[in-house]
């Protein structure tokens, strides 16, 4: 994670549980303002905040450093960060990658400004907005799926729960075991929330599966008809007990 | 075999007739050393069921429970008990620790119902007591602890004596997040170690410590998760 050299496709764990990621105008925004916020500890070239970023969320969303330039310069175009020139060594906060040399000893960091620094606390202070729920495929797959004559809803959830179930022994496997299990420093604790959000995700997903699955049984039979909206076992017999 | 625990196409039925209620269909299923296993599915799926017959605490009425190489069909009453004194631990949500007994003697217990002798038996409690971490609380009562630690000495009580199944049924249902995540470390730490842990649970929080889950739904196994060897996918193989 400190070696900027890495890939940046790379996921730390199982893709399984991908139908529930936000990769939306949000995310980008929410990329956006978390760059401003860290570069309001102060001034950093653009390999130092990506590993500044991914320090404290692992490699959850991970940053292509060709974003990182490019959202850099919206934030100068809309006057939120500077371009300063800086001797080389004077000592940024922040952790090793390759900087951009100008001369030999000077260097090309980008600084927050008096608009970036009130941009970020309007950030902190606004909660996320909900009102306009991030796509959910799966939540969409679902609706369409009961309303189709044919396809087996009983298994569409049983497969996604096994799905995000591995997701979730995944992340669990992360938060038992490296930096998230014994946080050294700030940035450790907060990449152990970050996991510990996947989780609440991914167990609120497995909740919903089993609270559609008990509906649809239950529906199923209202209906008179105790096959449908069983999972991959056939009968509902021997459930009271 | 190398399964500390096997159970071969395993059925349960209650009642005759019209009151029948087939509690497990034919269940094959498997639990190796080093292996924690979690059991999920909605209430009358059959996990508490299945976890009673591992324990050797009800019989199928047809296929067989196999606990370290023995088949449980093979051995009397008395031969039962022995092998869940000897090789099976039980954890249980409400903890059934026995009030008027202090920790450690609730963990030697079931070494003395061994036939140990007090002082030996005393000395394996306080090596478990030491392994969940309350070798302190010791000489405490159980409405003397707090709820985690009653259950830390409820898995000591469980691990006593290099037993090498640990069943749990629903260990972290009774206890808030944290102690209940300690709770799963315990087990998962001793099952590192190298005995096979089965524990049914309805927190797929908790079913994720696990090496893997398994789905049930009407007795029958539906999806499992994280399963190395596939043909315990195949229910019924050894018939």
């Amino acid at each position: 994670m400190l070696n900027g050299m890495h890939t940046w496709y790379t996921y730390p764990v199982s893709t399984a549980h991908g139908g529930r990621r936000r990769v939306t105008t949000e995310a980008r925004m929410s990329i956006r303002q978390a760059m401003l916020a860290i570069l309001e500890q102060g001034p950093m070239y653009g390999y130092q905040l990506r590993a500044e970023f991914e320090q404290r969320t692992g490699e959850t969303w991970p940053l292509n450093i060709g974003q990182v330039y490019t959202t850099l310069t919206r934030l100068e175009r809309d006057g939120l960060v500077e371009v300063v020139v800086e001797e080389a060594a004077s000592g940024n906060a922040g952790h090793g990658g390759a900087g951009e040399p100008l001369g030999s000893d000077r260097t090309h960091v980008y600084r927050a400004t008096e608009a970036g620094r009130s941009e970020v606390s309007a950030w902190f202070a606004t909660p996320v907005p909900r009102s306009q729920p991030p796509r959910d495929e799966l939540a969409i797959k679902l609706a369409i799926a009961v309303t189709l004559p044919g396809v087996d809803v009983g298994s569409i959830i049983q497969r996604q729960r096994s799905a995000t179930m591995t997701s979730l022994q995944d992340y669990t496997r992360l938060k038992r075991t490296g930096r998230a299990a014994t946080p050294q420093d700030s940035a450790d604790l907060a990449w152990s929330l970050v996991l510990d959000s996947l989780v609440f995700d991914a167990e609120a997903e497995v909740r919903w599966l089993d609270h559609c699955e008990a509906r649809l049984r239950r529906a199923a039979v209202e209906r008179g008809d105790v096959r449908t909206g069983a999972a991959s076992a056939n009968r509902t017999e021997g459930a009271p007990r | 075999m190398n399964a500390v625990l096997h159970l071969a196409a395993v059925s349960r039925v209650h009642g005759q007739g019209a009151t029948e209620v087939h509690a497990l269909r034919s269940v094959t299923f498997r639990a190796r050393p080093g292996e924690l296993v979690a059991v999920m599915g909605p209430s009358g799926s059959g996990k508490s069921t299945l976890l009673t017959l591992a324990g050797g605490l009800d019989a199928p009425t047809s296929g067989s429970v196999w606990i370290e190489g023995t088949d449980l069909a093979s051995l009397d009453n008395a031969g039962r008990a022995r092998i869940r004194r000897t090789s099976v631990g039980y954890v249980f949500q409400d903890f059934n620790l026995i009030p008027a007994l202090t920790a450690a003697e609730n963990v030697a217990l079931p070494r003395e119902l061994d036939g140990e002798k007090s002082k030996i038996a005393r000395r394996l409690a306080l090596v478990a007591l030491e392994e969940v971490g309350i070798v302190d609380l010791v000489d405490r009562f159980p409405d003397e602890m707090s709820g985690g630690q009653q259950q830390r000495v409820a898995i000591a009580r469980a691990i006593v004596g290099e037993r090498r199944l640990i069943l749990a049924d629903e260990p972290t249902g009774a206890l808030d997040t944290d102690t209940g995540e300690e709770i799963l470390r315990l087990l998962r730490a001793r099952c590192d170690a190298g005995a096979a842990g089965v524990m049914v649970t309805h927190e797929a929080r908790h079913a994720a410590w696990a090496d893997r889950v398994v789905f049930l739904r009407d007795g029958v196994i539906v999806d499992e998760t994280g399963a190395d060897e596939p043909e315990t996918l195949l229910a019924g193989e050894t018939r």
